[in-house]
Protein backbone atom coordinates (compact mmCIF):
# COMPACT_ATOMS: atom_id res chain seq x y z
CA UNK A 1 0.00 0.00 0.00
CA UNK A 2 1.47 3.21 -0.97
CA UNK A 3 1.40 6.07 0.88
CA UNK A 4 -1.92 8.49 0.10
CA UNK A 5 0.30 11.07 -0.34
CA UNK A 6 2.52 9.71 -3.12
CA UNK A 7 -0.34 8.44 -4.42
CA UNK A 8 -2.05 11.48 -4.89
CA UNK A 9 0.83 12.96 -6.38
CA UNK A 10 1.07 10.12 -9.09
CA UNK A 11 -2.87 10.81 -9.45
CA UNK A 12 -2.24 14.36 -10.23
CA UNK A 13 0.35 13.73 -12.68
CA UNK A 14 -1.68 11.05 -14.64
CA UNK A 15 -4.74 13.81 -14.70
CA UNK A 16 -3.23 16.51 -15.88
CA UNK A 17 -1.27 14.33 -18.36
CA UNK A 18 -4.42 12.95 -19.26
CA UNK A 19 -5.74 16.25 -19.68
CA UNK A 20 -3.07 17.80 -22.06
CA UNK A 21 -3.15 14.90 -24.48
CA UNK A 22 -7.05 15.23 -24.64
CA UNK A 23 -7.20 18.70 -25.31
CA UNK A 24 -4.02 18.37 -27.42
CA UNK A 25 -6.09 15.85 -29.39
CA UNK A 26 -9.64 16.29 -29.36
CA UNK A 27 -10.26 18.77 -32.18
CA UNK A 28 -6.80 16.89 -34.73
CA UNK A 29 -7.97 14.22 -36.87
CA UNK A 30 -4.78 12.79 -37.30
CA UNK A 31 -3.94 13.05 -33.53
CA UNK A 32 -0.87 10.82 -31.85
CA UNK A 33 0.07 10.73 -35.44
CA UNK A 34 1.94 14.36 -35.32
CA UNK A 35 4.17 13.31 -32.52
CA UNK A 36 5.70 11.23 -35.54
CA UNK A 37 4.54 12.79 -38.75
CA UNK A 38 6.46 16.44 -36.95
CA UNK A 39 9.74 14.86 -36.93
CA UNK A 40 9.77 12.83 -40.01
CA UNK A 41 8.74 15.83 -41.98
CA UNK A 42 11.93 17.56 -40.32
CA UNK A 43 13.89 14.53 -41.00
CA UNK A 44 12.76 14.78 -44.89
CA UNK A 45 13.73 18.10 -45.01
CA UNK A 46 17.40 18.03 -43.57
CA UNK A 47 17.67 14.97 -45.86
CA UNK A 48 16.54 17.10 -49.13
CA UNK A 49 19.33 19.75 -48.17
CA UNK A 50 22.15 18.26 -47.02
CA UNK A 51 21.91 14.53 -48.70
CA UNK A 52 20.34 15.93 -52.25
CA UNK A 53 21.72 19.07 -52.45
CA UNK A 54 24.98 19.55 -50.36
CA UNK A 55 25.66 15.93 -50.62
CA UNK A 56 26.48 15.09 -47.01
CA UNK A 57 28.93 12.26 -46.54
CA UNK A 58 27.30 10.33 -44.07
CA UNK A 59 26.42 6.74 -43.90
CA UNK A 60 22.64 5.89 -44.14
CA UNK A 61 22.23 9.72 -43.77
CA UNK A 62 18.28 9.12 -43.61
CA UNK A 63 18.46 6.75 -40.33
CA UNK A 64 21.48 9.09 -39.11
CA UNK A 65 18.62 12.13 -39.12
CA UNK A 66 16.09 10.23 -37.44
CA UNK A 67 17.53 8.54 -34.71
CA UNK A 68 18.81 12.10 -33.82
CA UNK A 69 15.69 14.10 -34.29
CA UNK A 70 13.66 12.51 -32.62
CA UNK A 71 14.95 12.87 -28.84
CA UNK A 72 15.88 16.38 -30.40
CA UNK A 73 12.19 16.71 -31.17
CA UNK A 74 11.25 15.77 -27.44
CA UNK A 75 13.47 18.59 -25.94
CA UNK A 76 12.88 21.07 -27.94
CA UNK A 77 8.70 20.79 -27.71
CA UNK A 78 9.27 20.86 -23.84
CA UNK A 79 11.40 23.75 -24.17
CA UNK A 80 9.31 25.83 -26.31
CA UNK A 81 5.93 24.86 -24.74
CA UNK A 82 7.55 26.24 -21.03
CA UNK A 83 6.92 29.42 -21.40
CA UNK A 84 3.75 29.47 -21.31
CA UNK A 85 2.58 26.41 -19.27
CA UNK A 86 1.77 28.70 -15.99
CA UNK A 87 0.56 31.57 -18.00
CA UNK A 88 -2.20 29.32 -20.12
CA UNK A 89 -2.85 27.57 -16.80
CA UNK A 90 -3.53 31.03 -14.81
CA UNK A 91 -6.98 30.09 -14.02
CA UNK A 92 -5.94 26.96 -11.79
CA UNK A 93 -2.99 28.56 -10.65
CA UNK A 94 -4.57 31.62 -8.86
CA UNK A 95 -7.94 29.27 -7.40
CA UNK A 96 -6.38 26.08 -6.34
CA UNK A 97 -3.89 25.31 -3.59
CA UNK A 98 -1.52 22.20 -5.35
CA UNK A 99 1.93 21.63 -6.17
CA UNK A 100 2.74 23.80 -9.33
CA UNK A 101 5.82 22.16 -10.65
CA UNK A 102 3.65 19.47 -11.91
CA UNK A 103 2.91 21.44 -14.39
CA UNK A 104 6.07 21.53 -16.21
CA UNK A 105 6.63 17.96 -14.74
CA UNK A 106 3.64 17.14 -17.16
CA UNK A 107 4.65 18.97 -20.09
CA UNK A 108 8.12 16.92 -19.80
CA UNK A 109 6.49 13.74 -19.29
CA UNK A 110 3.86 13.84 -22.03
CA UNK A 111 6.36 14.73 -24.52
CA UNK A 112 8.87 12.16 -23.39
CA UNK A 113 5.43 9.47 -23.52
CA UNK A 114 5.58 10.64 -27.41
CA UNK A 115 9.09 10.20 -27.85
CA UNK A 116 8.98 6.76 -26.51
CA UNK A 117 6.09 5.73 -29.01
CA UNK A 118 7.69 7.07 -31.49
CA UNK A 119 11.04 4.97 -31.33
CA UNK A 120 9.12 2.05 -33.54
CA UNK A 121 9.37 4.05 -36.17
CA UNK A 122 13.54 4.21 -35.77
CA UNK A 123 13.57 0.61 -35.26
CA UNK A 124 11.50 0.59 -38.65
CA UNK A 125 14.19 2.33 -40.34
CA UNK A 126 16.55 -0.13 -39.09
CA UNK A 127 15.47 -2.34 -40.87
CA UNK A 128 15.70 -0.57 -44.17
CA UNK A 129 18.74 -0.19 -43.88
CA UNK A 130 19.34 -3.84 -42.64
CA UNK A 131 20.41 -3.43 -38.96
CA UNK A 132 18.82 -4.03 -35.79
CA UNK A 133 17.72 -3.09 -32.70
CA UNK A 134 20.30 -4.59 -29.55
CA UNK A 135 20.25 -5.79 -26.33
CA UNK A 136 22.22 -2.90 -25.13
CA UNK A 137 18.97 -0.52 -25.59
CA UNK A 138 17.19 -2.19 -22.62
CA UNK A 139 19.40 -0.53 -20.01
CA UNK A 140 20.85 2.43 -22.59
CA UNK A 141 17.17 3.61 -23.46
CA UNK A 142 15.94 4.18 -19.42
CA UNK A 143 18.61 5.82 -18.30
CA UNK A 144 19.14 8.07 -21.35
CA UNK A 145 15.41 8.62 -20.54
CA UNK A 146 16.19 9.93 -17.27
CA UNK A 147 18.70 11.69 -18.01
CA UNK A 148 17.09 13.58 -20.71
CA UNK A 149 14.11 14.11 -18.48
CA UNK A 150 15.62 15.67 -15.35
CA UNK A 151 17.46 18.06 -17.82
CA UNK A 152 14.57 19.22 -19.97
CA UNK A 153 12.38 19.51 -16.37
CA UNK A 154 14.80 21.69 -15.09
CA UNK A 155 15.08 24.18 -17.57
CA UNK A 156 11.82 24.05 -18.10
CA UNK A 157 10.75 25.17 -14.61
CA UNK A 158 13.30 27.97 -15.28
CA UNK A 159 11.62 28.78 -18.17
CA UNK A 160 8.23 28.45 -17.36
CA UNK A 161 8.91 30.34 -14.15
CA UNK A 162 10.86 33.18 -15.14
CA UNK A 163 8.63 34.35 -17.91
CA UNK A 164 5.84 35.25 -15.71
CA UNK A 165 8.02 37.96 -14.95
CA UNK A 166 10.26 38.20 -18.00
CA UNK A 167 7.74 37.90 -20.52
CA UNK A 168 10.25 38.45 -23.37
CA UNK A 169 11.30 35.16 -22.74
CA UNK A 170 8.74 33.33 -25.18
CA UNK A 171 10.28 34.64 -28.05
CA UNK A 172 13.78 34.42 -26.85
CA UNK A 173 13.36 30.52 -25.84
CA UNK A 174 12.46 29.68 -29.42
CA UNK A 175 15.66 31.97 -30.98
CA UNK A 176 17.79 30.12 -28.77
CA UNK A 177 16.30 26.45 -28.78
CA UNK A 178 17.11 27.03 -32.64
CA UNK A 179 20.42 28.31 -32.31
CA UNK A 180 21.60 25.38 -29.72
CA UNK A 181 19.91 23.20 -32.73
CA UNK A 182 22.30 23.47 -35.45
CA UNK A 183 25.41 23.87 -32.33
CA UNK A 184 24.34 20.23 -31.41
CA UNK A 185 25.24 17.45 -33.55
CA UNK A 186 21.90 16.32 -35.14
CA UNK A 187 21.76 16.53 -38.21
CA UNK A 188 26.03 16.21 -38.37
CA UNK A 189 28.10 14.13 -36.71
CA UNK A 190 30.30 15.36 -34.30
CA UNK A 191 33.12 13.78 -35.92
CA UNK A 192 32.77 16.58 -38.29
CA UNK A 193 33.45 19.49 -36.49
CA UNK A 194 36.45 21.10 -37.25
CA UNK A 195 39.76 20.43 -35.09
CA UNK A 196 39.79 23.43 -33.47
CA UNK A 197 35.98 23.84 -31.91
CA UNK A 198 35.84 20.52 -31.16
CA UNK A 199 37.06 20.93 -27.35
CA UNK A 200 33.64 23.03 -27.28
CA UNK A 201 31.39 20.23 -27.90
CA UNK A 202 31.51 19.84 -24.49
CA UNK A 203 30.23 23.16 -23.46
CA UNK A 204 26.69 22.38 -25.28
CA UNK A 205 24.86 20.35 -22.44
CA UNK A 206 22.88 18.79 -25.41
CA UNK A 207 25.94 17.04 -27.63
CA UNK A 208 26.87 14.46 -25.34
CA UNK A 209 23.69 13.56 -24.69
CA UNK A 210 22.21 13.46 -27.94
CA UNK A 211 25.38 11.93 -29.69
CA UNK A 212 24.95 9.04 -27.40
CA UNK A 213 21.52 8.81 -28.36
CA UNK A 214 22.26 8.31 -31.64
CA UNK A 215 25.00 5.95 -31.18
CA UNK A 216 22.68 4.36 -28.86
CA UNK A 217 19.99 3.58 -31.55
CA UNK A 218 22.37 3.22 -34.58
CA UNK A 219 25.22 0.95 -33.05
CA UNK A 220 23.71 0.30 -29.75
CA UNK A 221 26.70 1.42 -28.03
CA UNK A 222 26.79 4.54 -24.85
CA UNK A 223 30.07 6.07 -24.78
CA UNK A 224 30.84 6.24 -20.82
CA UNK A 225 32.55 9.78 -21.03
CA UNK A 226 28.86 11.78 -22.50
CA UNK A 227 27.13 9.89 -20.14
CA UNK A 228 28.99 11.49 -17.16
CA UNK A 229 29.19 14.81 -18.63
CA UNK A 230 24.86 14.96 -19.42
CA UNK A 231 24.38 13.00 -16.07
CA UNK A 232 26.35 16.03 -14.41
CA UNK A 233 24.30 18.90 -16.21
CA UNK A 234 21.26 16.78 -16.07
CA UNK A 235 21.54 17.13 -11.93
CA UNK A 236 22.71 20.91 -12.45
CA UNK A 237 19.95 21.96 -14.20
CA UNK A 238 17.20 20.29 -12.18
CA UNK A 239 19.05 21.86 -8.73
CA UNK A 240 19.19 25.30 -10.63
CA UNK A 241 15.63 24.60 -11.94
CA UNK A 242 14.00 23.56 -8.61
CA UNK A 243 15.85 26.64 -7.13
CA UNK A 244 14.22 29.23 -9.41
CA UNK A 245 11.07 27.24 -8.95
CA UNK A 246 11.24 27.64 -5.38
CA UNK A 247 12.04 31.14 -4.88
CA UNK A 248 9.57 32.23 -7.24
CA UNK A 249 6.40 30.06 -7.02
CA UNK A 250 4.88 32.05 -4.60
CA UNK A 251 4.20 35.04 -6.91
CA UNK A 252 2.86 32.83 -9.16
CA UNK A 253 -0.76 33.99 -8.21
CA UNK A 254 -0.11 37.54 -7.81
CA UNK A 255 1.70 38.41 -11.51
CA UNK A 256 -1.13 36.31 -13.42
CA UNK B 1 -15.72 22.91 21.53
CA UNK B 2 -14.75 26.62 20.80
CA UNK B 3 -11.59 25.79 19.37
CA UNK B 4 -10.29 27.99 16.25
CA UNK B 5 -9.40 26.39 13.37
CA UNK B 6 -8.62 29.44 10.74
CA UNK B 7 -6.24 31.91 12.99
CA UNK B 8 -5.62 35.73 11.30
CA UNK B 9 -3.36 37.41 13.06
CA UNK B 10 -2.94 41.31 11.77
CA UNK B 11 -2.54 40.22 8.40
CA UNK B 12 -2.20 42.90 5.74
CA UNK B 13 -1.59 41.98 2.00
CA UNK B 14 -0.70 43.91 -0.75
CA UNK B 15 0.08 43.52 -4.38
CA UNK B 16 2.94 45.33 -6.58
CA UNK B 17 0.90 47.41 -8.68
CA UNK B 18 2.73 46.46 -12.72
CA UNK B 19 3.66 49.55 -14.66
CA UNK B 20 3.93 48.54 -18.04
CA UNK B 21 6.58 49.97 -19.84
CA UNK B 22 5.23 52.40 -22.29
CA UNK B 23 7.17 54.40 -25.01
CA UNK B 24 9.24 51.91 -25.58
CA UNK B 25 12.92 50.70 -24.68
CA UNK B 26 14.30 54.35 -24.91
CA UNK B 27 11.98 55.96 -22.80
CA UNK B 28 12.90 53.70 -20.35
CA UNK B 29 16.54 53.98 -20.31
CA UNK B 30 16.21 57.09 -19.94
CA UNK B 31 13.23 57.27 -17.23
CA UNK B 32 14.67 53.73 -15.51
CA UNK B 33 15.72 55.27 -11.84
CA UNK B 34 12.34 57.11 -11.96
CA UNK B 35 10.71 53.85 -12.95
CA UNK B 36 12.28 51.74 -10.58
CA UNK B 37 11.07 53.86 -7.99
CA UNK B 38 7.84 54.16 -8.53
CA UNK B 39 7.65 50.30 -8.79
CA UNK B 40 8.91 50.58 -5.36
CA UNK B 41 6.58 53.23 -3.86
CA UNK B 42 3.04 52.27 -5.59
CA UNK B 43 1.91 49.05 -3.83
CA UNK B 44 -2.05 48.24 -3.87
CA UNK B 45 -3.29 47.38 -0.38
CA UNK B 46 -5.98 44.80 -0.74
CA UNK B 47 -5.74 44.06 2.92
CA UNK B 48 -4.80 46.45 6.06
CA UNK B 49 -4.43 44.42 9.17
CA UNK B 50 -7.08 42.11 9.72
CA UNK B 51 -7.44 39.42 12.32
CA UNK B 52 -10.12 37.24 13.11
CA UNK B 53 -10.77 33.88 14.00
CA UNK B 54 -13.31 30.93 12.99
CA UNK B 55 -14.29 28.13 15.07
CA UNK B 56 -14.43 24.48 14.35
CA UNK B 57 -17.84 23.46 12.84
CA UNK B 58 -18.79 27.12 12.49
CA UNK B 59 -20.05 29.10 9.21
CA UNK B 60 -18.09 32.25 8.48
CA UNK B 61 -19.45 34.40 6.28
CA UNK B 62 -17.42 36.94 4.48
CA UNK B 63 -19.70 40.16 3.20
CA UNK B 64 -18.51 43.85 1.61
CA UNK B 65 -18.62 45.69 -1.31
CA UNK B 66 -16.61 44.82 -4.48
CA UNK B 67 -13.18 44.88 -4.67
CA UNK B 68 -12.62 45.09 -0.79
CA UNK B 69 -10.52 41.98 -0.08
CA UNK B 70 -13.20 39.34 0.16
CA UNK B 71 -11.53 36.94 -2.36
CA UNK B 72 -8.08 38.11 -1.36
CA UNK B 73 -8.68 36.81 2.18
CA UNK B 74 -9.57 33.01 0.91
CA UNK B 75 -6.69 33.31 -1.21
CA UNK B 76 -4.98 33.94 2.10
CA UNK B 77 -6.59 31.17 3.91
CA UNK B 78 -6.38 28.60 0.69
CA UNK B 79 -2.80 29.17 0.81
CA UNK B 80 -2.41 30.41 -2.57
CA UNK B 81 -1.28 33.75 -1.87
CA UNK B 82 1.27 34.57 1.02
CA UNK B 83 0.68 37.33 3.57
CA UNK B 84 3.13 40.09 3.22
CA UNK B 85 2.75 40.78 6.80
CA UNK B 86 1.17 38.78 9.64
CA UNK B 87 0.59 35.55 10.65
CA UNK B 88 -1.80 32.99 9.46
CA UNK B 89 -3.08 29.70 10.92
CA UNK B 90 -4.94 27.19 9.54
CA UNK B 91 -5.69 23.96 11.16
CA UNK B 92 -7.36 20.67 9.34
CA UNK B 93 -7.65 19.62 5.56
CA UNK B 94 -8.68 22.41 3.53
CA UNK B 95 -10.14 22.30 0.01
CA UNK B 96 -7.67 23.76 -2.24
CA UNK B 97 -10.20 25.55 -4.17
CA UNK B 98 -11.07 28.91 -3.74
CA UNK B 99 -13.94 28.59 -6.41
CA UNK B 100 -16.34 26.31 -7.72
CA UNK B 101 -15.11 24.53 -11.02
CA UNK B 102 -11.52 26.21 -10.47
CA UNK B 103 -9.38 24.04 -12.74
CA UNK B 104 -12.37 22.88 -15.26
CA UNK B 105 -10.60 23.13 -18.56
CA UNK B 106 -13.63 23.60 -21.54
CA UNK B 107 -12.62 21.27 -23.95
CA UNK B 108 -13.07 18.52 -21.42
CA UNK B 109 -16.38 16.91 -20.72
CA UNK B 110 -18.29 17.45 -18.27
CA UNK B 111 -16.96 13.89 -16.50
CA UNK B 112 -13.49 14.38 -17.41
CA UNK B 113 -13.38 17.85 -15.73
CA UNK B 114 -15.14 16.09 -12.56
CA UNK B 115 -11.75 13.36 -12.44
CA UNK B 116 -9.82 16.64 -12.82
CA UNK B 117 -11.55 18.94 -10.19
CA UNK B 118 -11.70 16.16 -7.88
CA UNK B 119 -7.65 15.09 -8.22
CA UNK B 120 -6.85 19.05 -7.88
CA UNK B 121 -8.88 18.82 -4.46
CA UNK B 122 -6.82 16.60 -3.01
CA UNK B 123 -8.87 13.44 -3.97
CA UNK B 124 -7.74 9.83 -5.59
CA UNK B 125 -8.62 9.15 -8.49
CA UNK B 126 -10.61 5.42 -6.59
CA UNK B 127 -12.34 7.69 -4.66
CA UNK B 128 -13.70 9.72 -7.07
CA UNK B 129 -14.07 6.71 -9.70
CA UNK B 130 -16.54 5.67 -7.01
CA UNK B 131 -18.90 8.57 -6.29
CA UNK B 132 -18.72 9.50 -9.21
CA UNK B 133 -22.08 8.22 -10.51
CA UNK B 134 -23.51 9.94 -7.24
CA UNK B 135 -21.86 13.53 -8.81
CA UNK B 136 -23.46 13.27 -11.52
CA UNK B 137 -26.78 12.35 -10.51
CA UNK B 138 -26.79 15.21 -8.10
CA UNK B 139 -25.74 17.66 -11.04
CA UNK B 140 -29.10 16.67 -12.69
CA UNK B 141 -26.64 17.33 -16.16
CA UNK B 142 -27.85 14.05 -17.74
CA UNK B 143 -26.96 14.16 -20.93
CA UNK B 144 -24.58 16.87 -20.92
CA UNK B 145 -22.24 15.23 -19.09
CA UNK B 146 -19.72 13.75 -22.06
CA UNK B 147 -20.12 17.60 -23.69
CA UNK B 148 -17.58 19.51 -23.05
CA UNK B 149 -18.16 22.26 -20.91
CA UNK B 150 -17.46 24.78 -23.00
CA UNK B 151 -21.42 24.18 -24.35
CA UNK B 152 -22.56 24.68 -21.01
CA UNK B 153 -24.43 27.80 -19.72
CA UNK B 154 -23.12 29.49 -16.37
CA UNK B 155 -25.77 27.79 -14.20
CA UNK B 156 -24.64 24.18 -15.67
CA UNK B 157 -21.23 25.10 -14.87
CA UNK B 158 -22.11 26.18 -11.19
CA UNK B 159 -23.82 22.74 -10.57
CA UNK B 160 -21.27 21.22 -12.28
CA UNK B 161 -18.79 22.93 -9.47
CA UNK B 162 -21.09 22.48 -6.66
CA UNK B 163 -21.74 18.78 -7.46
CA UNK B 164 -18.56 18.57 -7.13
CA UNK B 165 -17.86 19.78 -3.91
CA UNK B 166 -20.97 18.45 -2.46
CA UNK B 167 -19.81 15.06 -2.45
CA UNK B 168 -15.98 15.32 -1.24
CA UNK B 169 -15.48 15.98 2.36
CA UNK B 170 -12.80 18.80 3.42
CA UNK B 171 -12.57 19.61 6.95
CA UNK B 172 -12.70 23.22 5.53
CA UNK B 173 -14.60 24.40 2.84
CA UNK B 174 -14.46 27.90 1.08
CA UNK B 175 -17.15 29.37 -1.34
CA UNK B 176 -16.78 32.11 -3.01
CA UNK B 177 -19.95 33.42 -5.04
CA UNK B 178 -21.42 30.28 -6.18
CA UNK B 179 -24.94 30.24 -6.12
CA UNK B 180 -26.05 33.01 -8.17
CA UNK B 181 -26.00 31.88 -11.37
CA UNK B 182 -28.12 28.34 -10.38
CA UNK B 183 -31.68 28.37 -11.16
CA UNK B 184 -34.29 28.32 -7.65
CA UNK B 185 -34.30 24.31 -7.19
CA UNK B 186 -30.87 24.06 -7.27
CA UNK B 187 -29.57 26.57 -5.27
CA UNK B 188 -32.19 25.41 -2.84
CA UNK B 189 -30.69 21.82 -3.16
CA UNK B 190 -27.13 24.00 -2.70
CA UNK B 191 -28.19 25.40 0.55
CA UNK B 192 -29.81 22.27 1.62
CA UNK B 193 -26.45 20.12 1.27
CA UNK B 194 -24.34 22.87 2.72
CA UNK B 195 -27.00 22.84 5.85
CA UNK B 196 -25.86 19.04 5.78
CA UNK B 197 -22.25 19.71 5.66
CA UNK B 198 -22.39 22.57 8.69
CA UNK B 199 -24.90 19.21 10.41
CA UNK B 200 -21.70 17.39 10.22
CA UNK B 201 -19.25 19.50 11.53
CA UNK B 202 -18.07 21.04 8.12
CA UNK B 203 -16.13 24.23 8.89
CA UNK B 204 -17.50 26.45 5.98
CA UNK B 205 -16.16 30.17 5.00
CA UNK B 206 -18.73 31.63 2.74
CA UNK B 207 -18.38 34.68 0.36
CA UNK B 208 -21.15 35.93 -1.30
CA UNK B 209 -23.81 39.23 -1.68
CA UNK B 210 -26.83 37.53 -1.41
CA UNK B 211 -27.82 38.44 2.41
CA UNK B 212 -30.82 36.02 2.40
CA UNK B 213 -28.43 33.22 1.67
CA UNK B 214 -25.82 34.58 4.25
CA UNK B 215 -28.60 34.92 6.83
CA UNK B 216 -29.98 31.45 5.97
CA UNK B 217 -26.43 29.61 6.93
CA UNK B 218 -23.81 31.44 8.34
CA UNK B 219 -23.52 31.78 12.10
CA UNK B 220 -20.98 34.88 12.20
CA UNK B 221 -20.19 37.52 9.68
CA UNK B 222 -17.12 39.88 8.75
CA UNK B 223 -17.95 42.45 6.96
CA UNK B 224 -15.18 43.93 5.16
CA UNK B 225 -15.21 47.63 4.23
CA UNK B 226 -12.30 49.76 2.60
CA UNK B 227 -9.58 46.77 2.98
CA UNK B 228 -10.16 46.41 6.56
CA UNK B 229 -12.40 44.72 9.03
CA UNK B 230 -15.34 46.72 9.55
CA UNK B 231 -17.50 44.19 12.04
CA UNK B 232 -17.33 40.98 12.91
CA UNK B 233 -20.30 39.56 14.94
CA UNK B 234 -23.25 37.75 14.80
CA UNK B 235 -24.84 36.93 11.04
CA UNK B 236 -28.40 39.03 11.89
CA UNK B 237 -26.54 41.64 13.15
CA UNK B 238 -24.05 42.36 10.55
CA UNK B 239 -26.39 41.84 7.83
CA UNK B 240 -28.71 44.13 9.11
CA UNK B 241 -26.01 46.99 9.28
CA UNK B 242 -24.85 46.11 6.34
CA UNK B 243 -28.06 46.27 4.52
CA UNK B 244 -28.42 49.97 6.19
CA UNK B 245 -25.38 51.55 4.97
Amino acid sequence: MMKPKAQHYIDLIIVLTQKELKVKYKSSFLGYLWSIGHPLAFALVFWVAFKVVMRIEVENYALFLIAGLFPWQWFSNSINASPTIFLGNASIIKKVNFPRNLMPFTQVFQDMIHFVLATPVIVLFLFIYHKSPSLSWLYGIPVLLIIQFLMTYGISLIVSSTNLFFRDLERLTIIFTTLLFYFTPVIYPETMIPEKYKQFINLNPLSPLMVNWRNLFLSGTLELSYLTISLGYALLSFAIGYLVYRKLSWKFAEVL
Amino acid sequence: MREPIIIFDNVSKSFPLYHPITGGYKNFLFHLPKWIKSLRDSRFEALRDISFEVYNGETFGIIGRNGVGKSTTLGLIAAVLKPTKGRIIVKGRISPLLELGAGFHPELTGRENIMLNGVLMGLLRAEISRKIDEIIEFSELDNFIDQPIRVYSSGMLARLGFSVVAHLAPEILLIDEVLAVGDIQFQKKCIDRMVDFKKKGVTMVFVSHSMRDVEKICDRVMWIDDHTVKKIGDAQEIIDNYSEA
